[in-house]
């Protein structure tokens, strides 16, 4: 594995991805030590008008069920969230969700970009961000936020992803301090676990 | 790239506060945040030239709100919602009253009071109903009242309308006349629009049924339980609230006032004055 060091500072993963992510989502899911001490926040692209049937498909094989906050919602540690269809989903100061209905961004609703970017300004260098595959640029600004303010930024090995435009329009315009692997960011997650032990 | 601090975005709540007596001192932070930075890009303005064409231009603060509210909504959005409207909800007010008032509470560009037209026309019960659409944006309620809206958003609104399984051919309900889906105006014939502020503005009126979807979302927790008392106190004992699919009550002080009629929908009753 790739050398990453690792500290029982950080108080959030944030994971952002599109078309051809969900394989890589469910296996993280999967194999997420029992336990996991960090609240792992999602925004994922996905069909804007069907609201159910998402959240149970990635849930099946996922260590910890995965929910779709209501506006307001607290963030709670080790929970699993995902981005209500149609909905922005943003962080806010008081460690809770704040859903909002504004234009798309990137022709995206939820946008992958305004989810890591609040994250990056709540969590600063506590936050792990992590973008995988995807056939546009959304979330390459929103890690590059991460990079600003101090986080941890991985993105998903470009030959690996189904479509690499997301990853590879991260690496473009940011510092990306890990390129890995779905399997090495498995490791990296049960690694970051362990810190918290 | 432009950014602004929370200090800077509350000297600006403040002064639209004290200058022109709208209040987004409450509104959550994060979309507040993005909806400045949105005004400062398009206008080409920084913070202290936005402090100053606010304080200095005061015909600037219409535009300023039309900018700054969130417009974006569709026709028959959650169509499951509206099913459950037209098979439950309604039939379950008329149970109790032929005629019958709704509200919409922030209606924006008026796409919600339009499918619940047609809704209410296809039902054959659209002269039984007094409809009141208000929101705090004046220039948004002119494009309400207009019936006239992009004819690329058609599409959209016609998934939806499919979906609500209407009884019609949605295109029977538009004209298209230069890009523009022009809605018959008979259609809005028993809606009244006014402008009126949830935040800052009085009680005015009693209702069967208030529609406020995706509308508190953008307040935060302590705006939301005011503005949810005033809904309270709006309603009539056995009125039914609708709020957006991923909205919740249960933090409010009043929320033991209502019981949920459709969680998935998000629905409520008032039970207790």
């Amino acid at each position: 594995m790739k050398k990453i060091n690792l500290t029982n500072s950080y108080k959030a993963v944030v994971i952002g991805g599109s078309a051809g992510s969900f394989q890589g989502v469910v296996k993280i899911l999967s194999q997420l030590p029992k336990g996991f001490p960090l609240p792992i926040i999602m925004a994922l692209h996905r069909l804007k008008h069907v609201r159910n049937g998402f959240v149970e498909a990635l849930s099946i094989k996922s260590v910890v069920q995965v929910t779709e906050p209501n506006d307001k919602e607290t963030i709670k540690k080790g929970s699993v969230y995902l981005a209500p269809a149609n909905y922005h989903m943003s962080v806010e100061l008081g460690n809770n969700f704040a859903l909002s209905t504004e234009e798309m961004v990137n022709n995206s609703r939820p946008a992958i970009d305004i989810t890591l970017s609040t994250c990056a300004f709540l969590y600063k260098e506590k936050l792990l961000g992590i973008l995988l595959s995807g056939a546009n640029k959304d979330g390459a600004l929103g890690m590059k936020h991460i990079h600003e303010r101090g986080g941890t930024t991985i993105v998903q090995e470009p030959t690996e992803c189904m479509i690499d435009t997301m990853p590879k329009a991260a690496l473009a315009i940011t510092k990306i301090d890990h390129v890995m692997k779905i399997d090495e960011i498995v490791e990296v997650l049960k690694e970051l676990d362990k810190q918290y032990r | 790239m432009l950014d602004i601090d929370i200090a800077d975005l509350k000297r600006i709540s403040e002064l639209i506060f004290q200058k022109y007596n709208y209040d987004f001192r409450n509104y959550a932070m994060s979309s507040f945040k993005r909806r400045v930075l949105r005004i400062m890009e398009l206008k080409k303005l920084n913070v202290d030239a936005l402090l100053k064409k606010l304080t200095e231009n005061p015909q600037f603060i219409n535009e300023f709100l039309d900018e700054l509210t969130v417009n974006v909504t569709e026709m028959f959005r959650d169509p499951s919602f509206w099913r459950i409207m037209r098979e439950e909800v309604i039939p379950a007010i008329m149970l109790n009253h032929k005629q019958f008032k709704i509200w919409h509470a922030g209606c924006s560009s008026g796409e919600e009071v339009l499918s619940m037209a047609i809704m209410l026309k296809e039902m054959g019960i659209h002269h039984d109903v007094t409809v009141i659409a208000t929101d705090l944006d004046v220039n948004i309620l002119d494009k309400a009242k207009s019936c006239s809206y992009p004819i690329k958003n058609m599409e959209l609104n016609e998934k939806n309308y499919i979906r609500f399984q209407g009884t019609r051919s949605f295109k029977d309900y538009y004209r298209e006349e230069n890009g523009q889906a022009i809605f018959d105006k008979e259609l809005l014939s028993n809606v009244s629009f006014r402008r009126h502020d949830l935040v800052t503005g009085d009680i005015f009126n009693k209702f069967d049924l208030v529609l406020c979807r995706n509308v508190m979302i953008y307040f935060n927790q302590a705006l939301q339980n005011e503005v949810l008392k005033k809904f309270h106190e709006s309603l009539f004992k056995y009125g039914y609230l609708a709020i957006g699919s991923k909205e919740s009550l249960i933090w409010c002080d009043y929320a033991n006032r209502f019981i949920v009629v459709n969680n998935e929908e998000k629905i409520y009753k008032k039970i207790k004055d």
